[in-house]
C-alpha cells in the first residue's frame, strides 16, 4: 500500500519510514510563521513556563498583518511587543510596514514556502501553502509557543480525501468558484480533521496563485490542510522565489484515501456563498436580486495580482454603481507595486473604488471597511460568519474577484461572465 | 466538576461568534471574557457562573484558530465544553490549555439550559441532576489526558524540556 503526499511529508519529519492515518506523531517544523494577533499570547506563555526561548530563530518568519498599519493603541502595543521579542530572540525575518502583507500571500511570495516542508502558523488559513506541496496547517497560540520552543509539534496523521477535478473551466469561472462549489457539496465539516488533496486536469492547468485560493479554503470544510502534488508549474514558481533546497513528494498511485470525489467543472457557474456559512454556495444565476452596499476585494484568498487583474478586466472603463463603496486591498506590498505598474490601481480608482495599503483589515472585521447593521457586502474573502466583517446584523457574500467586480458595477450580486475577462 | 448548563445546540458555532475579531486587539483572559459569546447571546456573560458548562451541537469552534475563544470561555467561568463534535483547531486548543473538551454525540437535544450537571472525566460520565439521568461520553484520548493532567502543553514541555 502506498502513501499520500501528506503521509510522506509527515513521516520524513517524524523520522519514520511511513506513517498511517490516526497515528500520533511528533513532527519537526521547518517554518513557523507569526502574525500580530496570535503571537503575543505565545510570547507570554513561553515566558511564564520556565522562560522558554526560540529553539531555531532561523525557522521563524514574522508578518504582522491583521490590524496593520496599526489600527489603534492596543494593536500597536501588540506589534511593539513582538518587535522587542524578535530582537531578543534574534529573529531577523520580520516583514514590517513597507515590506508587509497578508501573511499567507507574503510567505510564498518571499520564498518561505517550499515543497515537502512543514509549515505552521497561529492562523487557520495556513492550509494555503499546501498549494506548493508543503504540509501546512493552522494552530493556536499554545501550539505556536510549543513549536517555537521545541521546533516540533504533535499531530494526528490525517486521512486524506482525493478531489479529482476535471473538465474545462468556463469563461468567468475561477478557482474560487470551484472551492465554493466543493464546500457547498460537502459542508463546513465535510473534511473535518482530514487532508483535502486536489488533482485532475483543472489543477494541472491552474496557476500557483489559483491553487492557493483552492487550498486556502480547505479549512472552511474543516480540513487540517489542503494539498496539491508539485508539478512543473510549482517548481517554476518556487525556483523563482527561493534558492533554498527542497524535496519533492508525490502521492503514490496506490495511496489510500478515505474518500474519492470526482468533480466535473464544465458546467460550473460563478458561485456566491450566502450568509452565514461558506457552505451556503449557490450559482450567482440562482441567487436572486441582492442589492449590496459594499464590495471588498482582497485577503489571503483572493488579494493576489492575478485576482486584481481579473477584477480590473471587468471594471476597466466602467463605474462602480451609485451607493456602492468598493474597497480594493492588494494583499502584499509587492502586489500593490505590481498593480500600480500595470495600471490596475488606476482602473479601480477611475471606476470609483478606493485602494488601501495591504492588510487583513475588514476581512475579519478589524478595520478599513467595517459594515454597519443591515449592510451587505460582497467579498473575495473566505468567511461569511455572523459579524465577520462588522456588525452582527450585517451580511457577507463570498465570491470570486470577477464576481465582486461585476457586483460593484451593478450594485447587486451580478454574474461576471457577460463582462470582459482577463 | 459541577455547574449549570448553557445549551447552544446549533451546529457550527464558530470562533468569530465565541469571541468576535474586533476584540482580538486584546489577549488577556479577563478582558476577552467580558465579550464571550457576545454575537450569539448578549446575555451570556451576565448569566454565566463559575463552574458552568457549555453544551453545544456539532463542529463547535469551527473557523479561526484564535485560542482567544478558549480563553474567553474559560475566563467567563466555564469549566468544560460538552459538544456533539468539535472543530479540529478548537479541540486542540482546549487540550493544549488543559481545558476539558468532551465529545458526546446527540447531547445537544438531551440537556436543557439551566440543568445542573456533574462531569466525571475519569469515568467518562455526565450526571444530569435536574433530569436525574446520566450520559456516557467518548473517553478523552490518553495523550490528551496527559496534557490536561499536566495543566496544559506548555507546562508539560517546561517539565520535560521537550515535546
Ligand atoms: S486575510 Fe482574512 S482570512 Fe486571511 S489571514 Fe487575514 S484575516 Fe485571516
Amino acid at each position: 500500500m502506498g502513501s499520500t503526499i501528506t503521509e510522506k511529508i509527515l513521516a520524513l519529519h517524524a523520522g519514520r519510514d511511513t506513517v498511517k492515518p490516526g497515528e500520533l506523531i511528533n513532527a519537526g517544523i521547518d517554518v513557523i510563521m507569526c502574525h500580530d494577533v496570535t503571537t503575543t499570547p505565545a510570547i507570554d506563555m513561553m515566558k511564564a513556563n520556565g522562560d522558554l526561548h526560540v529553539a531555531y530563530p532561523e525557522r521563524v518568519v514574522i508578518m504582522p498583518d491583521h490590524f496593520v498599519p496599526n489600527k489603534d493603541i492596543k494593536s500597536a502595543e501588540m506589534v511593539a511587543k513582538i518587535r522587542r521579542w524578535a530582537k531578543e530572540e534574534k529573529i531577523d525575518k520580520f516583514y514590517d510596514i513597507g515590506r508587509h502583507g497578508v501573511c499567507h500571500a507574503l510567505l510564498p511570495e518571499q520564498g518561505h514556502v517550499r515543497p515537502g516542508t512543514t509549515i505552521v502558523c497561529g492562523d487557520s488559513h495556513t492550509c494555503t501553502h499546501g498549494a506548493l506541496g508543503a504540509f501546512a496547517t493552522g494552530i493556536g497560540s499554545t501550539d505556536l509557543a510549543a513549536a517555537l520552543a521545541t521546533g516540533e509539534l504533535w499531530f494526528k496523521v490525517p486521512e486524506s480525501i482525493l478531489f479529482r477535478i476535471n473538465g474545462a473551466l468556463p469563461k468567468g469561472v475561477y478557482a474560487k468558484d470551484v472551492i465554493l462549489y466543493i464546500i457547498s457539496q460537502i459542508g463546513v465539516d465535510g473534511a473535518l480533521y482530514k487532508a483535502m488533496e486536489f488533482t485532475g486536469d483543472v489543477i494541472d492547468f491552474l496557476s500557483v496563485e489559483s491553487r492557493m485560493t483552492l487550498c486556502n479554503m480547505a479549512i472552511e470544510a474543516g480540513a487540517k490542510t489542503g494539498i496539491i502534488n508539485p508539478d512543473e508549474t510549482t517548481l517554476e514558481y518556487v525556483r523563482a522565489h527561493s534558492n533554498e533546497h527542497f524535496d519533492v513528494f508525490h502521492s503514490d498511485p496506490d495511496a489510500e484515501y478515505s474518500q474519492i470525489i470526482d468533480i466535473d467543472v464544465t458546467n460550473l457557474e460563478p458561485m456566491v456563498a450566502l450568509p452565514h456559512l461558506p457552505s451556503n454556495g449557490k450559482p450567482v444565476s440562482q441567487a436572486g436580486n441582492i442589492p449590496i452596499d459594499q464590495a471588498w476585494l482582497g485577503s489571503c484568498t483572493n488579494g493576489r495580482i492575478e485576482d486584481l487583474r481579473k477584477a480590473a478586466a471587468v471594471m476597466r472603463g466602467n463605474k462602480v454603481a451609485k451607493g456602492v463603496r468598493m474597497i480594493v486591498v492588494p494583499a502584499t506590498t509587492q502586489i500593490w507595486k505590481q498593480a500600480s505598474r500595470e495600471g490596475l490601481l488606476d482602473i479601480f480608482m477611475e471606476a470609483g473604488a478606493t485602494v488601501s495599503a495591504p492588510t487583513c483589515g475588514a476581512c475579519l472585521g478589524g478595520h478599513m471597511g467595517i459594515l454597519a447593521a443591515g449592510e451587505r457586502c460582497i467579498s473575495s474573502t473566505n468567511r461569511n460568519f455572523i459579524g465577520r466583517m462588522g456588525s452582527p446584523e450585517s451580511e457577507v457574500y463570498l465570491a470570486s474577484p470577477a464576481t465582486v467586480a461585476a457586483s460593484a458595477l451593478e450594485g447587486k450580486i451580478a454574474n461576471p461572465t457577460t463582462y470582459k475577462q482577463d | 466538576m459541577n455547574g449549570s448548563a448553557h445549551v447552544y445546540a446549533r451546529a457550527h458555532i464558530n470562533t468569530d461568534e465565541i469571541i468576535p475579531a474586533r476584540y482580538l486587539n486584546m489577549d488577556q483572559e479577563k478582558d476577552l471574557a467580558c465579550h464571550a459569546m457576545e454575537d450569539i447571546d448578549t446575555d451570556f456573560i451576565k448569566k454565566v457562573q463559575k463552574g458552568d458548562v457549555i453544551v453545544a451541537g456539532e463542529d463547535f469552534g469551527c473557523g479561526s484558530s484564535r485560542e482567544h475563544a478558549v480563553w474567553a470561555l474559560r475566563g467567563s467561568g466555564i469549566q468544560a465544553i460538552i459538544a456533539e463534535s468539535f472543530a479540529r483547531i478548537f479541540y486542540r486548543n482546549c487540550i493544549n490549555n488543559g481545558f476539558p473538551a468532551i465529545e458526546c454525540p446527540g447531547i445537544g437535544k438531551k440537556i436543557n439550559t439551566g440543568d445542573r450537571l456533574t462531569v466525571d472525566l475519569s469515568k467518562g460520565k455526565i450526571y444530569n441532576e435536574t433530569q436525574n439521568t446520566e450520559y456516557n461520553f467518548l473517553p478523552i484520548p490518553d495523550f490528551a489526558r496527559e496534557i490536561i493532567d499536566a495543566g496544559g502543553l506548555l507546562k508539560a514541555i517546561a517539565k520535560k524540556g521537550k515535546l
